[in-house]
């Protein structure tokens, strides 16, 4: 039995003749322990895929299964990176933390609470900004809160949603290796949601590409065997890598083309001349 | 710290920012690429308020002329060439029996409302005077269970003032305690918003004398039998009915708006409801709850003045009404002193508010 369990799941959105079906026929089998990226073009259904996982939405047909129990809504064995940082912005980094922390671990004391915080705020470097709010912090600090925050409630898996996606090449490998690091040290599940190839196959052990919705569905997987720690710029010179990246590349933009051929609807443009301004007032 | 609380933090409170400047200017501090600024900022509205005042005269000027020529006018057709001659001499003697009645000139504004602070004067030392008179009578009277006596002489127009005030603060907290904690059930249950929009929308436009004859009505047979003047405690539930619903729309609004993403958090943390309400949806939605709030306080304080007129309840409604009835020869003045007051309240109230709202809520920008 598999740790995370994805059967036959089908998502619509709307009634009658406004449905839409956003995922279509999905099936997916995560392990205790490994460390998974869904990659995709944006639009493709990515974020309802992962809601559906963290239990903030339910499918409309199929099952969700975490550790074998259907999942019917969220968990603190499940704890999610949201795309946009979603950081409470009237409470400080800290508070930020705290509250999850609180809610994780209701019997603890306020000042064993407070330790988890200050250790996971430490953990992601932002102790000098722990009394700040969101607002004061650049975007790669507000995603390290929210990294900090989720990693806080000790979660058994982690569900990144393109946590990285809005942050400069430089923050974002940094992160990339914070998030390693940590994932690292206790072997969490992790799933990890992202638009981009190379930082699918830098960080997971699995790929699995989702094919654009509507009907969005995921295509064949693709194992990455590389050693772990991996180093970026050795990566860049093993042919392993190389065939594999193309390999995935190669399937995004065939799918990429073939939806571009599937779309026949011609737009008829208006004949339009611009109005002659400059003679009409001679 | 302590240097940082000066003019420029109070004027910055007050909105008046071009004080500061004003005193950059005087203090030699003023830089040669701040002169833009400060035109903008005080020599404008400066400028502006001359302007007014100029306009002001010269309208009330031209009013009187045509008050005192129609006058004289009339007394030449009724009373022949010897009344209207006595009449323009009278006129142009000051005598206060034959002055045209129209609008006061900025000069005689200015000069009733030192006749008031004068009067107010007079009125505090005289109820100085008689607490200092009944001190010991009333320490008697307390001590045998009886009431004490209490001063009964006509309050003077900083009294009024005051009592507005307290009429406002009373209504504006009635609002309060009703339309927040009613616009935050509205806003969490799309059942009840569906169930009291009729309600809301029904009642939200009824003029403030409709109310007042609303709570009139209730408010007299409740408290059948009381001795008590009710004029106050029907004074204030009005204003407070009356300028509620703004905040109740806010708040309703604010709270059923809350952004996704925060509503998103808080399930995948598994706040309880109550930790949900006030961990998130209130703070989220504080900024409009509060902009809310701030009409509410203006539109109370707008109301105030027809309703204290009707209910009799002292106050500056009452003032204005009175001296309106009155038509003593500075009572158009005293009327002028009175619209200035409530302007002057109106706005400072206002600022207060804007700046209890910059302090609480968590986005600075956001304040309106």
């Amino acid at each position: 039995m598999a740790y995370l369990e994805l059967n036959n799941i089908y998502k619509t959105y709307g009634q009658g003749d406004n449905e839409t079906e956003v995922l279509s026929n999905i099936n997916l089998k995560i392990e205790e322990g490994e460390f998974v990226a869904i990659v995709g073009f944006t639009g493709s259904g990515k974020t309802t895929l992962v809601n559906l996982i963290n239990g903030l939405i339910q499918p409309t047909s199929g099952e969700v299964l975490f550790k074998g129990e259907p999942v019917i809504g969220t968990s603190h064995e499940r704890g999610v990176i949201f795309q946009n940082y979603s950081l409470l912005p009237w409470l400080t980094v800290g508070q930020n933390v705290f509250m999850a922390v609180k809610e994780a671990f209701p019997k603890k004391s306020k000042s064993e609470l407070n330790e988890i915080v200050k250790n996971y705020v430490e953990m992601v470097s932002l102790t000098p900004a722990i009394n700040k709010r969101p607002k004061e912090l650049s975007g790669g600090m507000r995603q390290r809160v929210a990294v900090a925050r989720a990693l806080a409630m000790k979660p058994e898996m982690i569900i990144m949603d393109e946590p990285l996606g809005a942050l400069d090449a430089l923050t974002r490998g940094n992160l990339q290796d914070e998030i390693l690091n940590i994932w690292g040290k206790d072997k969490r599940t992790a799933l990890l949601i992202t638009n981009d190839v190379d930082e699918g196959i830098y960080m997971a052990d699995r790929i699995i590409p989702l094919r654009p919705g509507p009907k969005a569905t995921l295509g064949p997987e693709f194992k990455i065997d590389l050693e772990r720690p991996r180093d970026k710029t050795e990566m860049n010179d093993n042919a392993n890598f190389k065939e594999t990246r193309n390999a995935i590349i190669e399937y995004l933009m065939d799918i990429g083309n073939e939806r571009k051929s599937e779309a026949k609807e011609a737009y008829v443009l208006p004949e339009l001349t611009p109005k002659d301004f400059v003679n009409q007032f001679r | 710290m302590k240097a940082s609380l000066t003019l420029g933090k109070v004027t910055d409170f007050l909105g008046l920012g071009f004080f500061t400047t004003l005193k950059d200017l005087f203090t030699g501090k003023l830089e040669k690429e701040d002169f833009k600024d400060f035109l903008r900022k005080s020599v404008v509205p400066l400028a502006s308020i001359l302007l007014f005042v100029g306009l002001w005269h010269l309208g009330a000027k031209s009013l009187y002329n045509t008050e005192a020529d129609f006058k004289i006018a009339k007394a030449l057709k009724d009373q022949g060439q010897a009344a209207a001659d006595a009449l323009t001499a009278c006129i142009a003697s000051g005598e206060s029996s034959c002055q045209p009645n129209t609008l006061p000139s900025p000069a005689q504004v200015w000069e009733s409302f030192q006749s008031l602070l004068r009067d107010h004067n007079i009125i505090s030392a005289d109820k100085a005077a008689f607490a200092e008179k009944t001190a010991t009578l009333n320490a008697k009277r307390v001590a045998a269970g009886k009431d004490a006596i209490v001063y009964t002489g006509r309050p003077s127009f900083v009294d009024q003032i005051f009592r507005s005030l307290q009429t406002v603060f009373a209504g504006f907290l009635l609002a309060l305690l009703i339309a927040v904690p009613l616009g935050i059930f509205i806003g969490l249950s799309p059942t009840l918003k569906s169930s009291f929009n009729w309600f809301i929308q029904i009642f939200k436009p009824v003029s403030p004398v409709v109310w007042y004859l609303l709570v009139f009505m209730i408010v007299k047979t409740i408290l059948i039998g009381s001795t008590n003047d009710s004029s106050f405690t029907i004074s204030f539930i009005s204003v407070g009915l009356c300028s509620m619903w703004a905040t109740l729309v806010n708040t309703a609004m604010g709270v059923s708006s809350v952004d996704k993403d925060y509503i998103n958090v808080a399930k995948v943390l598994k706040l309880g409801t109550f930790q949900k309400i006030f961990k998130v949806v209130l703070p989220s939605s504080l900024p409009l709850i509060f902009t809310g709030l701030k009409i509410t306080l203006s539109v109370a304080w707008m109301v105030l003045i027809a309703i204290e007129l009707l209910a009799q309840s002292p106050g500056l409604g009452l003032f204005v009404w009175e001296e309106f009835q009155n038509g003593a020869n500075d009572s158009n003045a005293k009327i002028i002193v009175a619209m200035f007051a409530i302007g002057i309240i109106g706005f400072l109230l206002d600022r207060i508010m804007l700046s209890i709202q910059n302090w609480v809520s968590f986005d600075k920008t956001d304040a309106i």
